[in-house]
């Protein structure tokens, strides 16, 4: 396998194991909670750091997940006071843990090879660097390896407890009555966060993982209706901002992992501005159109009301008419245009006639519009 | 006191207060983590800025930082106003996304601008000893301005925070002061980013309206004590950070602020929760109180001093809403009562030869 190929399939692991609970973490309003326990696992690494003097250990990865847990715990503790809103108390909790860590490497950490930047910003290039060697033999990049058990314990928890966590997650009370523990589903939920935070943000950062975790299932909920199509939507959209994020940085040799996160935004933006029928393009062109409709019925029943009428011939020329109705000629132009298409309408010289399938138009519009009153 | 740590004090002192008195009006919105996303979304601005003028003044960068982060709030409201996506998620997207491609701008400054850009990442962590006197004059020339704007829509800003639909029915321009909203808090996050950094910046924003709230409930003495608490903590943790080698200002005056913030939930007065303790316990103790004497005034009435009583007897004597049954349970843990399985409560000797 080449290096390129490696990263590239780190990456797209790293997305889909991401893409699983932040799923839930965006249906439970809860896309902040990835950002407080990406910056709170600090200490708990650094701790770990101290403890091994090994940035590979797996005690730092128990640690930082530990911590990751006490910072939902806390945030809980503090909301429950009823003296701080869920908002403040993230934007306490966080930075007050993440402070600790900074604290805790200035003192200490001397000369040693911890920077916060290092934790923060991770680097998906040097992914091939660290390899897995069992009994001599190369078993391909460690993070290879990891965020593909990573994917399979997010997708074999969240299939076992699916039932459970949509319950849950659309109906804590009713879930609660069935016995199905939200708190113990919540707090499974955010160990899972919390785990999936600290285990791809050794490969790609803190920031990636939090566009990772909230932008593939932010898009994929402008298209789903159903939880399976939005689910796999995530992990899809989540795979699909790897492959040209990568091109991007090896096109233009920058960050990896911020060009993916920017391509999570992109992709968002293209879904947000194309999608059928909820999209920005589609709900404009829906508009124009309803705008359009309106128009042309307007003028057929403005027609249909002075027919046979004494001022008719002022009523139906093309000349007066616009004045009337008070629009621009060139939107008048557009609307005759359309209702000659349709051919509702039709120009004898300077005279606008209406069709007999224009007439029966303008009657049916105008019951719509108007219906006759009932009598009894 | 030297005049690098005099400058760094007035300048954390400064942040403090203006971030902490513009941050409350994120916090009563519950939009507390507005902060955290400007501060992060302000970073392809300050590169780009860089990139684009080749300076690296503090006013160049914080200009290009004020200009992504409304951008990235703008995108945030637009997705709210068009979309099933609910603010947690746009405001983490945005966060995310910006922060994302303010790294890929670095990492592409670093090649075009070779070790020109060094510095520019002291804004991820924030600096606060690089602070120069022309820093302060800008921060403070902003503040200024900030303040005199807050002061200018003072009443349609109250309104828009705590009733918008009530607002909009007076006429006001609610949009628009949505707006200015965002750009006073652009203002204040950009300030302080230099000084705190990007991480930390959501708690200079967050920490000293959290503190203030417990101790007023009304939005002028809330914003006041905000501005204090952020002024104080700034100053002190740029002193603490002087004493000592390897102590940097930012988290010493997160720490400070985190704590001024718990300690005021604690002991604030009408919602500590200390007091809200003592309240509850002087509560039980009357009630009590309340209990022993309608026991002690049945026991003197009855011939048999020692009978009985039953819990309905007892509860008809001081009214439905005291949690008579409790109270008994209570006193029964103290040795004051004891109870008789089928007929009732009755004093121990202990307590009924007390007065």
């Amino acid at each position: 396998m080449s290096p390129a190929l490696e990263i590239l399939l780190v990456a797209m692991l790293t997305a889909a194991a991401c893409a699983l609970p932040g799923a839930f973490l965006v249906l439970r309003r809860m896309s902040l909670v990835s950002d407080a326990i990406s910056h709170a696992v600090l200490p708990g690494i650094v701790v770990g750091f101290f403890l091994t003097e090994n940035l590979q250990h797996p005690l730092l990865l128990v640690l930082a997940g530990a911590s990751g847990l006490l910072t939902v715990y806390l945030i809980e503790l503090l909301e429950k006071t009823g003296r701080l809103r869920e908002d403040t108390a993230i934007g306490l909790v966080f930075p007050a843990l993440f402070s600790v860590g900074v604290l805790l490497i200035a003192r200490f950490a001397g000369q040693v090879h911890l920077d916060t930047d290092a934790v923060l910003l991770g680097e998906l290039a040097f992914v091939p660097f660290d390899r897995l060697i069992w009994r001599g033999i190369d078993l391909g990049p460690r993070a290879l390896w990891t965020m593909a058990g990573l994917l399979l314990i997010n997708a074999l928890l969240i299939r076992l407890l699916y039932k459970e966590l949509v319950l849950a997650t659309f109906d804590a009370a009713s879930a609660a009555v069935l016995g199905f523990r939200p708190v113990l589903l919540h707090y499974l939920l955010m160990g899972l966060v919390a785990v999936t935070v600290v285990a791809a943000f050794h490969a790609v950062g803190a920031i990636l993982v939090i566009a990772l975790m909230i932008g593939p299932p932010a898009a994929a909920l402008l298209l789903a209706r159903r939880m399976p199509t939005y689910l796999l939507g995530s992990l899809l959209f989540g795979v699909l901002s790897a492959v040209p994020g990568y091109g991007m940085a090896r096109l233009l040799d920058v960050s990896i992992a911020g060009s993916m996160a920017t391509m999570v935004g992109v992709l968002f933006c293209l879904v947000w501005l194309l999608a059928p029928e909820t999209g920005l393009l589609a709900r404009w062109r829906r508009h124009r159109r309803q705008q359009r409709d309106f128009a042309l019925d307007l003028l057929l029943i403005h027609l249909l009301h002075h027919e046979h009428r004494p001022e008719a011939t002022a009523e139906r020329h093309r000349a007066t008419l616009p004045l009337h109705l008070n629009w621009t000629d060139e939107k008048f132009a557009r609307i005759l245009e359309e209702g000659q298409r349709r051919g509702w309408l039709r120009l004898e010289g300077r005279m606008i006639h209406l069709t007999e399938a224009g007439r029966r138009h303008a009657r049916k519009r105008l019951e719509a519009l108007a219906p006759a009153p009932h009598t009894t | 006191m030297d005049f690098t740590l005099r400058i760094v004090m007035t300048g954390a002192a400064l942040l403090g207060l203006i971030s902490g008195s513009l941050g409350t009006l994120a916090v009563l919105r519950r939009q507390g983590l507005i902060g955290d996303a400007v501060a992060h979304a302000a970073l392809p601005g300050i590169v780009l800025a860089f990139l684009l003028s080749g300076s690296k003044a503090p006013v160049v960068l914080q200009l290009g930082a004020a200009v992504s982060g409304t951008l990235a709030l703008l995108w945030v409201q637009a997705i709210l106003r068009t979309t099933r996506v609910r603010f947690d998620a746009a405001l983490g997207m945005a966060l995310a996304v910006f922060f994302g491609l303010g790294v890929v701008l670095l990492s592409a400054a670093q090649h075009t601008a070779g070790a020109a850009q060094a510095g520019l990442d002291r804004f991820l962590f924030g600096q606060a000893a690089t602070l120069l006197r022309e820093d302060l004059i800008v921060m403070a020339a902003a503040g200024i301005l900030a303040f005199a704007l807050v002061l200018a829509f003072w009443k349609e800003i109250q309104l828009v925070l705590f009733d918008e639909a009530y607002a909009a029915t007076l006429g006001l321009p609610v949009r628009r002061l949505q707006t200015l909203l965002i750009v006073l808090l652009v203002v204040a996050i950009v300030i302080g980013l230099q000084t705190v950094g990007v991480v930390l910046m959501s708690a200079v924003i967050v920490a000293p309206a959290a503190a203030a709230r417990q101790w007023s409930s009304r939005y002028g003495r809330v914003l006041l004590l905000a501005g204090l608490f952020g002024l104080l903590s700034g100053a002190l943790g740029a002193w603490i950070s002087s004493l000592a080698p390897r102590l940097p200002t930012g988290p010493l005056i997160v720490l400070l602020l985190t704590a001024l913030a718990l300690l005021s939930v604690l002991v604030a007065p009408a919602r500590g929760l200390l007091w809200q303790y003592v309240r509850r316990r002087r509560a039980r103790e009357t009630a009590r109180q309340a209990v022993m004497a309608v026991l002690q005034e049945l026991a003197h009435r009855h011939p048999d001093a020692a009978h009985p009583h039953p819990t309905a007897t007892i509860q008809a004597a001081l009214g439905a809403d005291v949690p008579v049954e409790a109270i008994l349970r209570d006193l029964e843990r103290r040795g004051k009562v004891r109870h008789t399985p089928d007929q009732g409560w009755q004093l121990t000797e202990r307590s009924s030869h007390t007065p």
